[in-house]
């Protein structure tokens, strides 16, 4: 078992090194000279040149490579010209903020598309089966922007049930200590439940804006693999046998069906990180999809690169967890590998 | 005399010709849509969207940059009818002359996939080998991005214009275009009639652009109307974080962020509309990818 985690472990290094590749191109496709662009439009022409030595982009391109790894590894991500921080300080005091954020999205989207999906496949023509397939194709053509938007104007302004859609607390409530960055589990280890209620209320709008958008692939893909499932041989001998409809539903077909889903998971994190920039954008919401637009805004440039490496980093960490869950939970790719 | 009867014959046997062509074809068509209304309404809408993004500048009551101080943020009326903005513009113009540019960014991202990614799967599914690893890898290579995240380091990276927000949209859409063509070119690499005109002394290359490629067509253009929906929504969210098109220039997406700072302040018109159309136009396109796949693979129906 060891093994099979060693083995998909491995299988993540081409992806890293295909993502460190890219974001190494894309920090030297800057068109023009970028020594020039980082020197300032002021800069003098000993500035420029003084900067292409900093940078290195005097020499080869493989050393100039080997110097970015170096850099990455050391931690060493660039500085934001905005804020004269480290990319890197930057970027980790807003990621648990975005991760809240999307972890709780996925985790509203999960709770309503498996039901709904399942429920769709064991009644098949029904309307809840024709909600179903009318929520996929609707929730993926929302554009997550616009959907944060009518929520906010519904639930703000019209019906004033939640608090202004600007930030992750109210400024008369005090954030808790830091310990895992996330308010919700941090106030609770305070034991401030009216901390922990703030925090849910800013929390619900910009959650569920995301869950609307990534409930649709997987209600879609639950729906598909259940009804797959269900038609098949051993649910059919399940039923010949005279099990009851819940343990053929549940214990056969269910843990079955799961696997597809799984491995689209894959595919909702990618949706979920992307669309995550554009819901933190409408609730000015302070994490780093945030933070990656006002540097994009600004033209600074090493916190967008920087913001895009470490999406990319999180995400084939992601895909890899996704890989060993899979191999954790289904025997015959455990034997496989 | 003789010579004019064929000739008055021919003329009702050939526009009968025709007419059970047509009749067969819409026989057809009503079959299609008979089984799916929705795909009859997203045939309609389709087809108004094509119009306004043609006509769009010319049957607009209004001109879309026009500035009005004296009418700012006025709610729909029988003047306008989807309101104006904080600058007195009317949305409605607004609205229908940015249909073509939406329409035009996604589209020619959507073909530039669509050309890529046929010829480099095409390639990596028919001669395998290292062409297969190398194309693999750039599409893997692709995928290990969150996409959305990697078309705005690409936009950044690049420069921010329009024309690089089409690049990037290709870019993140390629791998899709490349598996599809891979799976295809490849499960008829061995085809019957792949081996018969290579026996015929086709060049491999022959063989592959005259006898694989147009039978791997069909798949393409489902895939290409399945992403067509996904390419505007991209596009138009690149817009929303401010990358590609420039104020005041008419675009959906751009238009949602500039009435998002009204929605809390209740001026819900400057962001609805445009969001509302971009949301149709997204539904739209899904609706027809889906009827289209229907059609060419019953079996994939979900």
């Amino acid at each position: 078992m060891i093994k099979s985690i060693a083995t998909r472990l491995l299988g993540a290094i081409p992806n890293l090194i295909g993502v460190i590749v890219v974001t190494f191109i894309l920090t030297r496709a800057l068109p023009g000279d970028p020594a020039a662009f980082f020197a300032g439009a002021s800069g003098s022409k000993e500035a420029v040149e003084q900067v292409r030595e900093q940078l290195g982009l005097n020499k080869s391109m493989p050393e100039q490579f080997w110097i970015y790894v170096r850099d990455l590894a050391q931690g060493d991500w660039g500085t934001s010209m905005a804020t004269g921080q480290p990319v890197v300080t930057e970027l980790a005091t807003r990621l648990p903020a975005s991760l809240e954020l999307t972890l709780c999205g996925l985790l509203l989207a999960v709770v309503v598309a498996i039901p709904l999906g399942i429920l769709a496949a064991t009644r098949p023509g029904s309307w809840i089966d024709h909600t179903c397939r009318a929520v996929a194709t609707a929730g993926v053509s929302l554009p997550t922007f616009f959907s944060g938007l009518l929520l906010a104007y519904v639930f703000y302004f019209l019906l004033g049930w939640a608090p202004s859609p600007l930030g992750r607390l109210d400024p008369y409530l005090s954030a808790p200590n830091h310990v895992t960055g996330f308010y919700l589990i941090d106030s609770l280890i305070a034991g401030d439940l009216e901390t922990f209620m703030g925090a849910l209320k800013q929390l619900a709008l910009p959650a569920i804006t995301l869950g609307l958008f990534v409930l649709a692939p997987l209600a879609r893909m639950t729906r598909a693999s259940m009804l797959g499932v269900l038609s098949s041989d051993f649910v059919r001998t399940a039923k010949a046998s005279g099990l009851s409809s819940h343990t053929i539903l549940f214990t056969y077909a269910f843990r079955n069906a799961m696997l597809p889903v799984l491995t689209t998971l894959g595919m909702v994190f990618s949706f979920l990180l992307g669309s995550n920039v554009l819901v933190e954008k409408v609730f000015a919401w302070p994490g780093v999809g945030s933070f990656a637009i006002e540097a994009l805004v600004a033209s600074d440039y090493a916190p967008v690169q920087g913001f895009v490496l470490a999406m990319a980093l999180l995400y084939v960490v992601l895909n890899l967890a996704i890989d060993i869950a899979y191999g954790l939970i289904d025997p015959r790719v455990r034997l496989d590998a | 005399m003789d010579s004019l009867i064929p000739a008055s014959v021919s003329t009702p046997d050939n526009s009968r010709g025709v007419n059970a062509a047509f009749s067969r074809w819409a026989r057809t068509l009503k079959h299609i849509f008979a089984e799916n209304p929705l795909s009859l309404i997203a045939a309609l809408l389709f087809v108004a969207m094509v119009i306004v993004a043609i006509a769009g500048p010319s049957i607009a009551p209004y001109d879309p940059l026009q500035t009005n101080a004296g009418d700012p943020l006025s709610p729909p009326s029988t003047k306008h009818w989807f309101g104006t903005d904080s600058l007195g513009r009317d949305i409605l113009s607004r609205v229908m002359v940015a249909t073509r540019l939406d329409l035009g960014i996604a589209l020619s991202a959507v073909l530039l996939s669509f050309a890529i990614g046929l010829s480099l799967g095409a390639f990596a599914g028919y001669f395998g080998g290292w062409t297969d690893r190398v194309v693999g890898r750039i599409a893997d290579t692709i995928m290990a991005f969150p996409l959305f995240v990697l078309a705005m380091g690409i936009v950044s990276a690049m420069g921010n214009t329009i024309g690089n927000i089409v690049l990037a949209t290709a870019i993140i859409n390629l791998p899709f275009y490349i598996r599809v063509a891979r799976t295809e070119a490849n499960i008829r690499r061995d085809a019957g009639y792949v081996e018969a005109a290579r026996l015929a002394g086709n060049s491999e290359l022959r063989v592959l652009f005259h006898h694989v490629v147009p039978n791997i067509l069909p798949s393409m253009m489902v895939q290409l109307s399945l992403n067509m929906g996904w390419a505007i929504l991209n596009a138009a969210g690149l817009s929303f974080i401010g990358l590609g098109v420039r104020p005041p220039e008419a675009e959906w997406g751009i238009m949602v962020a500039e009435g998002a700072q009204y929605i809390v302040s209740g001026e819900w018109w400057i962001a609805l509309f445009p969001g509302a159309v971009l949301m149709l136009a997204v539904f739209c396109f899904n609706l027809l990818g889906d009827g289209l796949r229907d059609l060419m693979d019953p079996r994939k129906r979900t």
